[in-house]
């Protein structure tokens, strides 16, 4: 955010400056506190505390209510998130069908819990309930694709082709 | 569970129950509960209803003081209308009531699925009642009791999975413990709608959706200020009091009803005591904590942290116990007999030789009206002395002079609860959210509800930033810009020309004196946009109901009366005065500063401001008192600041200090302490080895407001009563007693048996008391004087029928700039001022947890001062002014204009005071304590210094 001054960016980067832009452009008008945070959340790719702060401050709603409707929703995100989420079933279906298996080996593997992001960005994990794929059980999503009939076994290649 | 989270609601929803009662009178609804017919007014709950005819519903998240959300549905009932059954039970804390209405509370399926909302609750709860500090006193458990609810059995199919989280004991105040949580919303409510806080709120989702402090944080890192306003309304052990943790059960808890003994705002509490054995092993009965109360006339539940969590100073154990004698430079103890003799006979011996005028004597703003006008008695009548006075020389003198100049009396014109019904509130010099917090939260809730609020102040205090406007004036330049704003209503004609000519005087005085004064001059004076000024002065000409709020910002200042004045030129113009939500209003600082006044702790005055120099008030009181008529001086005696400067000459030769601390209060320090040291006997009655009482020669150790009765007079002027919950520790004494002792020894015996009985005098020699007894005041609560007569309901507004001095006097007063300008050697403004987290000289906050989150002064500079002297935070620098110099850390904020630096002056290791300006009003010799020329230097600070952690600043 604005503080930047120990890394030597300019006071105010580019993404600080579209945050302001926004909360200039919705200051004033009510009810709008779900689509600014969505917004932002497009601007930093999470919602960083400092950025909440700042939102409430703007729409004066006070930062406890801010971060009760950030935490109600599973739409927003107070960590960075990965470059590629990968959402792991856990629908009856997948279940049966050994998901909670397919979950825990990529929990051993990216050595991270549900919802949790490598260090090194690259993944982030999420159990769901039921993609509406349940023919192809167990069944994990990677950003947009669909990966279904896994075994443990087929992951590591799997997620390879992931940068 | 019912939440609201995604609804963008703006802060302003709450509505009062006040504004709901004034719209209009409401039809009236008959309807019957449990057989018992009820007539209330349409709106009213039906468990309003109920409860208004003694049949009570079980609640868990309703609450009277907050809105209601109807979530738990604990208090459902039965309702039949019109002969049909209303489908399910509805929750009676949300049904209104109509006309023919048939409501069952307790029937069979009433009962059943009351039981079950228990059960429910129940299996996530921890099975913790055995050592849960709600025990007895927790509704979850009480109505478990009542219908037979139980947790479930280990491994049932009800037996839920309890929560695991952490404990918030982050603070010294407040445990959260959200394991026993059940989410019934009123710590959110409470800490939104009454405190104005927002700290808590409802966070995640389904099973783990719980009450966190903003951001998940500790409550130590968030804008909390330990109101404690979530502990009072939690219905179950989530959120308790630290201070009372295992000290006692409810059923071993007496409560005594008392008021607050630290700010003029006069919170009501329950003193909470418990027999428990002290450090030797001894049983005695120890104040564990407070607990508010719903009825409490002021401010129902809220407190501020000073009065719910600021009294462990009551048991400190560095009370005064016994009295002590200075021998070569060492006190000794001494008994009362001792001390009391040896008193009597200095005193004697000054008064043989040098007469009644060699004595001085401080009265105490924190002692009761009994006090206070014993005190005064003894002082006139034993003594033979006017010299007597207290620390309202150093807030409100100028309020008490230039009030009583302009309307007839110098006190707040309205009540506290005219607050929700003004239209526009100038609040001129007052950081009331720190000063008078309970006060200030019908200030905050004015606002939230759209009350325009313009906040005159060099500082951008909490207020300021939520304010419409925030004029921040060049320290000292307030009479500039009241004359503007005086300028403008002449000039644009927007004063009250009927109201004028009849209730006013000297109008065309004071528009000479204005006609010059045009925004554009102020502006070149105090820095505020002529425009501005314009806007302010029209916004509060043009308001129907327009308030003015100030405190010592105006009053502390060689223009004090006059700035007073000038405030009082504005409500004369406006006739904003004598009505419903309008009127000037100081807000006194010291709980009894009011009533110090009142009982006749002033030079010039007896009991009920009656002139010394009034031969039939004499009169009457040499009668009361039982003295010669001549044994009372006529000639007005000294102000604190005058006594000190005759003691500094050696015209004043002793001195009598009760409860005041005037070496840490009072300016130029040195020049107090040098003063002190030239008496030749100086006695001091206090609780604590002030720094003041250091130089006594006796020392008498006094009760504090928990081990005695009395009364206090708030700043609204309502008299409430003090009540003894304990013994008085040690062989400690109230301080009625000791004047009594020592007025005995010095051979006129008092006639007084307890403080009722001095009351009782007090009734009879002062008429704005004469309606009052502690008998009047326990029967029928705190009133408001003037309460002349014992029928006389009081009087909460003043000046309604026309002004107490016949017309109110218009005065022309010119700006004067500050006393001190900064200049070369000199180049900063120093102000100074208070903290939420302590009082006064800290002599009790300062020993209480209070210390903790609050434990060291700053001074507050501004960013750019900051910058240009090379500051950062917490860096050491030595503050100098022409009168001595301190150490002390910054803190930059660019909530402080440039060129004027802060602090408060609650520290004695940084002792503000040897450096502000002792130069004075020349009418009410007020010192300018807000206004002086300073100087920075950094320096190291001390070796290995670590700022306090988690101190807690508020903006
Ligand atoms: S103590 Fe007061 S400010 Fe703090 S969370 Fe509780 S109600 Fe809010
Ligand atoms: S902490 Fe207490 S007051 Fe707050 S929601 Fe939980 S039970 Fe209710
Ligand atoms: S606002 Fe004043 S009177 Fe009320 S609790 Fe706080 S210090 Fe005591
Ligand atoms: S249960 Fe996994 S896709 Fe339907
Ligand atoms: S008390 Fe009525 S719904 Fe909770």
């Amino acid at each position: 955010m604005c503080n930047c001054s120990c890394t030597g960016e300019p006071a105010l980067s580019e993404k600080d400056r579209r945050l302001v832009e926004l909360l200039n452009k919705y200051r004033t008008v009510p009810g709008v506190l779900i689509p600014v945070l969505q917004e932002a959340q497009e601007i930093y790719g999470y919602l960083p505390a400092e950025v909440l702060q700042k939102v409430a401050r703007e729409l004066q709603i006070p930062l406890a209510k801010v971060y009760g409707v950030v935490t109600f929703y599973s739409q927003f995100h107070l960590k960075p998130r990965g470059r590629n989420i990968i959402r792991v079933c856990l629908g009856t279906a997948c279940h049966v069908r050994g998901g909670d298996k397919i979950f825990a080996a990529l929990q051993k593997e990216l050595a991270v819990d549900d919802g949790e992001t490598t260090t090194d960005l690259r993944f982030t994990l999420e159990s769901v309930a039921c993609i509406g794929a349940c023919g192809l059980a167990p069944v994990i999503m990677i950003n947009h694709d669909t990966h279904g009939r896994l075994t443990p076994e087929k992951l590591t290649g799997i997620l390879a082709k992931y940068e | 569970m019912m939440q609201d989270r995604t609804k963008n609601k703006t802060v302003k929803t709450v509505m009062t129950k006040q504004v709901e009662m004034d719209t209009k009178k409401k039809q009236l609804v008959t309807l019957t509960i449990d057989g018992l017919e009820v007539t209330v007014p349409e709106g009213t709950t039906v468990l309003e209803a109920a409860q208004k005819v003694g049949i009570s519903i079980p609640t868990l998240c309703h609450d009277p003081e907050l809105s209601n959300p109807g979530s738990c549905r604990l208090c459902v009932v039965e309702i039949e209308l019109n002969g049909r059954k209303m489908r399910n039970l509805p929750p009676s804390c949300v049904t209104t009531v109509s006309g023919g209405m048939v409501v069952q509370t307790q029937t069979e399926a009433v009962r059943k699925t009351r039981k079950t909302i228990l059960e429910l609750l129940l299996a996530n709860h921890p099975k913790d009642c055995l050592r849960c500090e709600r025990t007895g006193n927790c509704r979850l458990q009480s109505y478990a009791y009542e219908y037979g609810a139980d947790f479930p059995l280990s491994g049932s199919a009800l037996d839920g999975v309890r929560q695991n989280y952490a404990f918030d004991d982050s603070n010294p105040f407040i445990l959260r413990d959200m394991n026993k949580c059940i989410l019934c919303g009123k710590c959110v409510r409470a800490c939104g709608e009454v405190q104005g806080r927002f700290v808590l709120d409802y966070a995640h989702r389904g099973f783990v959706t719980r009450v966190v402090p903003e951001m998940d944080r500790e409550l130590r890192d968030t804008a909390c200020v330990y109101c404690g306003s979530c502990v009072s309304v939690c219905p179950t052990g989530a959120i308790i009091e630290k201070n009372k943790v295992g000290k006692g059960r409810a059923w071993d808890i007496r409560k005594v009803r008392t008021t607050c003994p630290y700010c003029g705002t006069g919170c009501n509490f329950d003193l909470e005591i418990a027999r428990r054995s002290d450090s030797k092993g001894q049983m005695r009965d120890e104040v564990i904590g407070v607990a508010s109360s719903i009825d409490a006339p002021v401010n129902g539940r809220a407190l501020c942290v000073k009065g719910r969590f600021g009294m462990d100073f009551i048991h400190h154990r560095d009370r005064l116990t016994t009295p002590m004698i200075k021998k070569d430079g060492q006190f000794v103890e001494a008994s009362w007999e001792e001390a009391l003799t040896l008193a009597a006979a200095r005193l004697q011996g000054i008064r043989a030789e040098y007469g009644g005028d060699a004595f001085g004597v401080l009265a105490s703003a924190k002692a009761t009206n009994e006090e206070n006008y014993l005190l005064n008695r003894f002082a006139r009548a034993v003594l033979g002395t006017n010299n007597i006075d207290h620390c309202a020389r150093l807030c409100h003198s100028s309020t008490v002079a230039g009030l009583a100049a302009s309307f007839g009396s110098g006190a707040m014109t309205n009540p506290i609860e005219d607050i929700a019904k003004t239209d526009f509130m100038l609040v001129i010099g007052s950081n009331t959210t720190e000063s008078h917090p309970v006060l200030a939260l019908s200030m905050l809730r004015a606002i939230r509800q759209g009350t325009p609020c313009v906040v005159i102040d060099p500082r951008k205090t909490e207020l300021a930033a939520l304010a419409y406007k925030h004029l921040p004036l060049k320290p000292g330049s307030d009479l500039a810009l009241l004359n503007a704003m005086a300028h403008v209503i002449i000039t644009e004609r927007l004063y009250k020309e009927d109201f004028i000519k009849t209730h006013t005087e000297g109008f065309e005085t004071l528009c000479e004196a204005v006609a010059e004064t045009t925004p554009e001059w102020a502006e070149s004076i105090c820095g505020i946009e002529a425009d501005l000024i314009r806007d302010t002065a029209r916004r509060y000409a043009g308001a129907k109901r327009g308030s003015i709020y100030y405190t010592m910002g105006v009053t502390q200042k060689h223009t004090g009366t006059h700035n007073v004045m000038a405030i009082a030129n504005l409500a004369l113009l406006t006739g904003h005065i004598g009505r419903e939500g309008t009127g000037v209003n100081p807000l006194r600082g010291q709980n009894n500063v009011q009533g110090a006044c009142d009982m006749g702790a002033l030079p010039n005055v007896f009991p009920g401001y009656q002139p010394v120099t009034d031969a039939s008030v004499r009169e009457k009181f040499a009668r009361t008192w039982a003295v010669k008529v001549d044994a009372l001086s006529e000639r007005p005696g000294l102000t604190v600041g005058e006594m000190l400067q005759g003691a500094h000459e050696g015209r004043l030769k002793s001195m009598l200090i009760m409860g005041e601390n005037p070496v840490i209060s009072d300016p130029d320090s040195q020049h107090v302490i040098d003063a002190l040291e030239q008496l030749d006997f100086l006695i001091v009655i206090d609780i604590y080895l002030t720094d003041t009482a250091r130089y006594a020669d006796v020392i008498f150790p006094a009760c504090s407001f928990a081990e005695k009765e009395g009364t206090f007079t708030n700043t609204e002027r309502r008299v409430q009563r003090v009540r003894r919950g304990i013994q008085p520790v040690g062989d400690s004494r109230p301080d009625w007693q000791i004047i009594g002792d020592l007025a005995a020894a010095m051979g006129q015996d008092f006639p007084y048996t307890d403080p009722a009985s001095i009351m009782d005098e007090i009734a009879m020699t002062t008429p704005s008391y004469g309606g009052y007894s502690h008998k009047r005041l326990d029967r029928e609560g705190p009133l408001c004087w003037p309460c002349p007569a014992e029928e006389h309901p009081g009087t909460p507004r003043l000046h309604t029928n026309g002004f107490v001095r016949g017309k109110g006097k218009f005065h022309a007063v010119p700006y004067l700039p500050p006393a001190e300008q900064p200049d070369d050697e000199y180049p900063l403004i120093l102000s100074t001022g208070r903290r939420l987290f302590h009082y006064h000289t800290g002599t009790m906050s300062r020993r209480s947890g209070l210390e903790e989150v609050y434990p060291e002064e700053h001074l507050e500079i501004h960013p750019d001062d900051a910058g240009a002297l090379g500051l950062k935070d917490h860096d050491w620098i030595r503050l100098s002014t022409r009168r001595g110099a301190i150490e002390i850390p910054v803190r930059t904020t660019d909530r402080i204009v440039a060129g004027m630096v802060f602090a408060s002056f609650h520290f004695v290791e940084a002792m503000i005071n040897k450096l502000t300006n002792a130069v004075t009003d020349p009418i009410a010799k007020i010192p300018e304590l807000k206004v002086c020329a300073c100087r920075i230097e950094k320096i190291d600070g001390p070796e290995g210094y670590v700022p306090p952690a988690h101190k807690r600043v508020l903006w």
